[in-house]
């Protein structure tokens, strides 16, 4: 998946350049992008290095979990079929807010753990209404503190990097409220 | 209270929050620190090869004028919806691809300056939406489930709604 879209965005702008005679362009795009890549990898490490400790601090501590405990009865509203098995919903508190903290390496192992417990719950070889659920929240990615869009935003040099943590707090929510919402009308027309 | 004083508090005082509420549960908060820091070094070294990869590409295909031929090509959609042209590419990967997205989104915001509105909306749309497409295949992969229902069309659907969303949003506070 990922190699021919990258091999489709190299042969289109091989032939783009020479359509549009950017022939020369081009060659030195390939030494600049090569360039900048590394540029942008070393001056976000600081911000991102910093936040990956703070966030083992919050694990350790305990923090975490509760934050998992006061999510749990949002959760419970989203996923009515598996509301009552404990165990899955601690899974689903912790992919979420995991997910909302920003750790999406944590998130995955705890949000794969839910997605089987729902497919035992289930029993069948489809997605069940709470699968989609999960996949969905978890495409929409509600983040706390987006660490990696600071750190890019610090670095070319914007007067207040987190300025816009409010603006994508709302895009979020939008976007996560259009998700639940389409799911729950299309859990209505697809056959199970 | 000011949002922009909101702002320019929130990331110091979590960090202060959460060192104190380690050091009160009795927890090794410096070596806690130390290992965290290590798996940020793990996450720097995983995007680095990608990044490279990817950055590269993306700066062919603006330097080739393919960018401006598919930004040109989708632009009646996106005035639309009211997207920036620039940030179409960007909403178009982002579901594929996080470090292309990302690289992408860094592009734009190097040129267009982060405090102006392209900038700020383009970071919105890359702070607000997922790697869709990767987050489907590891979850329905996983449980090696062959029919995914209505899961790609409700998410694609979210991060519609999410890129509409950050031009709103850039709007209203900014």
């Amino acid at each position: 998946m990922m190699g021919k879209l990258w091999v489709c965005m190299l042969v289109l702008s091989f032939f783009c350049a020479i359509l549009f005679g950017k022939t020369s362009e081009l060659s030195s795009s390939v030494l600049g992008g090569a360039e900048a890549s590394v540029e942008l990898c070393i001056s976000i490490s600081g911000l991102i290095l910093l936040w990956s400790g703070v966030m083992e601090i919050m694990k350790k501590s305990g923090l975490m979990d509760k934050i998992a405990k006061i999510i749990t009865p949002v959760i419970g509203f989203l996923f009515p079929k598996a509301k009552k098995d404990k165990q899955i919903m601690a899974d689903i508190s912790a992919n979420v807010s995991a997910n909302l903290l920003g750790l999406g390496n944590a998130a995955t192992p705890p949000g794969i753990r839910a997605a089987e417990g729902l497919h035992r719950l289930s029993g069948k070889n489809s997605a069940s209404d709470d699968m989609c659920m999960l996949v969905v929240i978890n495409t929409a990615s509600l983040q706390l503190i987006p660490t990696t869009i600071g750190a890019i935003r610090a670095s070319c040099g914007a007067s207040v990097p987190f300025d816009i943590i409010p603006a994508i707090w709302v895009a979020s929510i939008i976007s996560l409220v259009a998700g639940v919402f389409s799911a729950k009308l299309m859990a209505r027309f697809y056959r199970r | 209270m000011d949002i922009s004083v909101f702002s320019k508090l929130i990331v110091p005082a979590i960090i202060v929050f959460v060192c104190i509420y380690g050091l009160v549960k009795k927890c090794d908060v410096w070596n806690a620190f130390l290992d965290g820091a290590v798996s940020g070094v793990k996450i720097l070294y995983k995007i680095l090869p990608s990044l490279v990869a990817l950055l590269t590409a993306v700066y062919m295909l603006r330097a080739s004028g393919a960018l401006d031929l598919l930004s040109h090509l989708l632009s009646p959609v996106t005035g639309f919806l009211g997207i920036p042209a620039e940030c179409l590419s960007l909403g178009i990967l982002r579901p594929f691809s996080g470090s292309a997205a990302l690289a992408l989104g860094t592009d734009v915001i190097k040129e267009f300056g982060p405090d102006s509105e392209i900038g700020r909306i383009a970071a919105v749309m890359l702070g607000s939406a997922e790697t869709t497409f990767y987050t489907i295949a590891v979850y329905f992969g996983a449980l090696k489930l062959n029919k995914t229902r209505y899961a790609i069309p409700a998410a694609l659907i979210a991060d519609l709604a999410g890129y509409v969303g950050s031009v709103i949003a850039v709007k209203l506070f900014f």
